[in-house]
């Protein structure tokens, strides 16, 4: 008679849950020996070859190389006794082993139990049963026993409730051999020892359950029963504060950077330039007729240098793709420029802001930011950027740590820009300086290049000249 | 199983495992350079070719192993190695939790193991297979630490081999400990009886960097302890090589703590006899300690767990099984006819069949009693365990179907 058995996937390492077919060396109808390699899996740990573990003929596999199966699923069917006359159903189905594991010899089935470290999915989910309450308390049953037994029932539910004994003290639930002299000494660790015979309490009489006795357990016997704690918030809650549901931009904004932070490892670098120069440039611009009718702020110059910035560094306007896993280099600059509104924090873009020059950055920025401040920025508008710049400055602050645009992998911090004391030609002079901070996800942006982007912008912005480097 | 080929590709022609990583450059050349960095100072007696080579120190030791004795050294590494292939198997096909290989490592074991009395005690890591079966204890025995029914699988005080030990170098401080009782009560000194006793102490090239090695070596240095360091050099603790242990050859770190250290070829059975012999013979004479390295290679993984192919080349591999320590002595017999074509039919036959009980045991060991595991964990009784005991046994009883 055909004998089939089926070979359950082991856990070939320590733990293991599951493991990739990588491919088999065997193929339905095949004869095979102990010990032949089978098939190849590859696990979190290792590629790892599978011998067979009895001779006969392969029936079928279960699982198609590039599956990921779980440990204890069986992966294919051998008919150890391929002689027998007359087999007569065919080799179970993917789906049925376990049919014809009940079906078959009891001893073949004891030879598939789990054994070391792992069971098959139906075994380790499986919950034995107790036995009936009765069959407890009969005997002599220990303290600690029935104390196992009745927290078992209580979890039960209603229906056995009420035939199961009443819970036993708590208390005195040291077997009373471990009491005598000489016999057992309660755990506690040597201070709070010392503790207990400073303060007269006998550690025996805390002795619960073998558990280590703690310095609270001592002194609370020390001093009584504890006070029942009541705090007195001394205000009431509700006239005090205000409560605000999380909803819309800051619910979005929320959920962004919450993404970003623990998925994007952060660095952020800063610098501080003499921008001096640039706005000499911009106030010789602003008497130029052709920037007559626009507000030429330094955030404009800011986002201009930007764009120049990005053409020697590519690795700052680009997109990790997690599951595509791939660096996406984007050649265009959708430049965020992120505006505080009455809604909250909103980033619209400018479009191909590479592509632009300073007059129509300058149109663009002053045109999206009047249109945020209305509240009219459209959900199109803030999508699928490549860079952002937070303008930190207009708020009188000189530096943050900004947190990077989910989709992309950097954003710079335009601080405030102050006349202070800088060094020039070895004296101190009064000159209009600022600060600039970029973070950017160190999976797409190493140290260098991060250094190099902001070096860059801080350059152009410390000499517009250099600008006509690029 | 025994042909070099099959070690690592069961399937003759198959390639090597497809894996993520690859070794680096440091490791490949640190692993190559293992292989031809023996040193003038390795105790060779049987080359790689099966030659027999003179060596004025050392010859005497071994100037009474008769043919019939090399067939036995040679039957016993064949037998090692084929319940090490097995058990690895068993491990693959789920029937073990883990496997500790020690192939390659045969003529190290079988040497020294043959070489101890049945008095002198030896204390094990985790991979002295075949230091067990010198031992008296089966593979069979070994098999319950593995499978995870049991926490040691012999009786170590009759068998004189003490309980492997899973953490890294402690057992050198055991030893050392037990070596020195030795001397306390009087086991060294005079041996015209040949009652005077010894102890081995076994770990790797790893070890050597854990302070338990360091200290067992201070304690046993300065209190002459009949003590034979036994360390197998492998070249690998797992992933790490021997260059990342030492900057030194490691026999040579003996000399700092004041006893001798030597380096023995440790896939040549009979350098690895003799030496041992003549270190087990001056640590009964009260000349202990003594450090031997075994300078040998591990063939396969650390263990079932790990995967070799991530950190060392397989020509590293390949060069060592021109080393393989069965190869040369099976050359040695042939070539000098002191072994026929009966003689290896009979050991592979004897091979198979152990393999099959070895297979066959372990398919059908028992589980063993819940109770079991409270056993041998003090000398005498503890109320506090048993009480533990009772209690959980009381609680595994509750439940319906079956003991446990």
């Amino acid at each position: 008679m055909p004998t089939f058995k089926s070979f359950p996937l082991p856990d070939t390492a320590e733990g293991l849950t599951e493991a990739e077919i990588l491919s088999w060396h065997v193929q339905p109808g095949d004869e095979v020996t102990v010990n032949q390699i089978i098939v190849e899996i590859e696990t979190a740990k290792a590629a790892v070859e599978l011998p067979c573990p009895w001779a006969g003929v392969v029936t079928e596999l279960h699982v198609e190389p590039g599956q990921t199966v779980d440990v204890g699923t069986p992966i294919l069917t051998i008919d150890t006794d391929p002689g027998g006359a007359a087999a007569p159903a065919p080799a179970p189905a993917a789906a049925t082993p376990s049919t014809s594991d009940s079906a078959e010899a009891g001893s073949g089935e004891e030879e598939m139990k789990p054994l070391v470290g792992y069971g098959s999915k139906a075994v380790q989910a499986k919950r034995r049963p107790r036995k009936a309450a009765a069959a407890a308390s009969d005997g002599g049953a220990t303290v600690a026993r029935s104390t196992v037994q009745a927290a078992f029932e209580r979890q039960q539910g209603p229906a056995s409730a009420p035939e199961s004994p009443p819970p036993p003290p708590v208390v005195p639930d040291t077997p009373a051999a471990l009491m005598e002299p000489g016999g057992y000494v309660p755990l506690a660790k040597p201070p709070v020892r010392k503790l207990a015979k400073d303060l007269g309490v006998d550690l025996r009489a805390l002795a619960v359950n073998g558990d280590v006795i703690t310095r609270d357990a001592v002194q609370q016997a020390a001093s009584g029963a504890p006070e029942p704690s009541t705090v007195d918030t001394g205000y009431d809650a509700a006239a005090r504060e205000r409560r605000v549901p999380i909803k819309g931009v800051r619910k979005h904004t929320a959920t962004a950077m919450v993404s970003s932070a623990f998925t994007a490892p952060h660095v952020t670098e800063f610098l501080t330039v003499d921008v001096t120069p640039m706005m000499e440039f911009r106030a010789k611009l602003k008497n130029d007729p052709r920037f007559r009718d626009v507000k030429l702020t330094p955030l404009a110059f800011c986002a201009k240098a930007v764009c120049l910035a990005v053409q020697r560094t590519p690795d700052v306007n680009a997109f990790w793709d997690e599951a595509a896993q791939e660096i996406v280099y984007k050649e265009y600059v959708h430049l965020g420029i992120a505006a505080a509104t009455p809604r909250g924090l909103i980033v619209p873009k400018v479009r191909d802001a590479d592509g632009m020059s300073l007059r129509q950055i300058a149109d663009s920025i002053e045109q999206l930011t009047a249109v945020a401040r209305e509240g009219k920025t459209t959900p199109a508008a803030m999508a699928n950027g490549t860079f952002t710049i937070t303008n930190v400055g207009v708020f009188g602050v000189d530096t943050g740590t900004p947190i990077i645009t989910p989709g992309e992998v950097a954003i710079l911090a335009f601080g405030a820009i102050r006349d202070m004391p800088w060094v020039v030609d070895g004296e101190i002079m009064v000159r209009k300086v600022c600060q600039l901070s970029l973070s950017f996800d160190h999976r797409v942006v190493d140290g260098q290049q991060g250094s190099q982007f902001l070096a860059d912008v801080g350059a152009l912005l410390a000499d517009p000249a250099t600008a006509i480097l690029y | 199983m025994s042909s070099p080929d099959e070690w690592t590709h069961p399937v003759p022609g198959e390639g090597p495992p497809a894996t993520a990583a690859a070794p680096t450059a440091e490791r490949v050349i640190a692993g190559l350079r293992a292989t031809s960095e023996g040193g003038e100072d390795l105790v060779q007696l049987l080359t790689p070719e099966g030659e027999r080579v003179p060596n004025e120190r050392f010859d005497r030791y071994i100037a009474d192993v008769t043919d019939e004795d090399i067939r036995g050294l040679y039957r016993d590494m064949v037998l090692v190695r084929r319940a090490d292939r097995e058990s690895n198997a068993l491990q693959r096909q789920g029937q073990l939790g883990i496997w500790v290989p020690l192939l390659g490592q045969e003529a190290a074991q079988i040497g020294v193991g043959r070489a101890m009395r049945h008095t002198d005690m030896a204390f094990p890591s985790y991979r002295e297979h075949g230091v067990a079966w010198c031992k008296g204890i089966t593979p069979q025995q070994l098999l319950g630490i593995f499978r995870g029914t049991d926490n040691g699988g012999w009786d170590s005080a009759a068998t004189r081999f003490h309980p492997y030990t899973i953490v890294i170098g402690n057992q050198v401080l055991n030893a050392a400990g037990y070596a020195m009782g030795q001397r306390f009560e009087g086991k060294v000194g005079d041996d015209s009886d040949g009652t005077a006793e010894a102890t081995v102490c076994f770990f790797g090239d790893g070890a050597t960097s854990q302070g338990d090695v360091h200290e067992g070596f201070v304690w046993a240095s300065v209190y002459d302890a009949p003590l034979v360091f036994f360390c197998q050099n492998n070249q690998w603790a797992i992933s790490e090589p021997t260059e990342r242990q030492s900057r030194l050859p490691l026999y040579q770190r003996a000399r700092g703590y004041g006893f001798p250290g030597i380096r023995v070829d440790g896939n040549d059975v009979l350098a690895t006899l003799a030496v041992s012999r003549w270190a087990l013979d001056e640590c009964r004479h009260g000349n202990g300690p003594i450090l031997i390295e075994a300078f040998t290679y591990r063939m396969d993984a650390h263990t079932t767990t790990d995967d070799p192919t991530r950190y060392r080349l397989s020509d590293e591999v390949e060069t060592w099984k021109l080393k393989d320590p069965l190869e040369r002595v099976r050359v040695h017999l042939i070539r000098h006819e002191m072994a026929d074509d009966a003689f290896f039919e009979q050991v592979q036959a004897e091979s198979d069949q152990m393999a099959a009980e070895l297979r066959d045991y372990c398919f059908n060991m028992p589980d063993p009693p819940v109770r079991q595991m409270f056993d041998n964990v003090y000398s005498e009784p503890h109320p506090y365990l048993e009480a533990q005991r009772d209690e959980y046994v009381d609680y595994v009883a509750g439940f319906a179907g079956g003991e446990h």
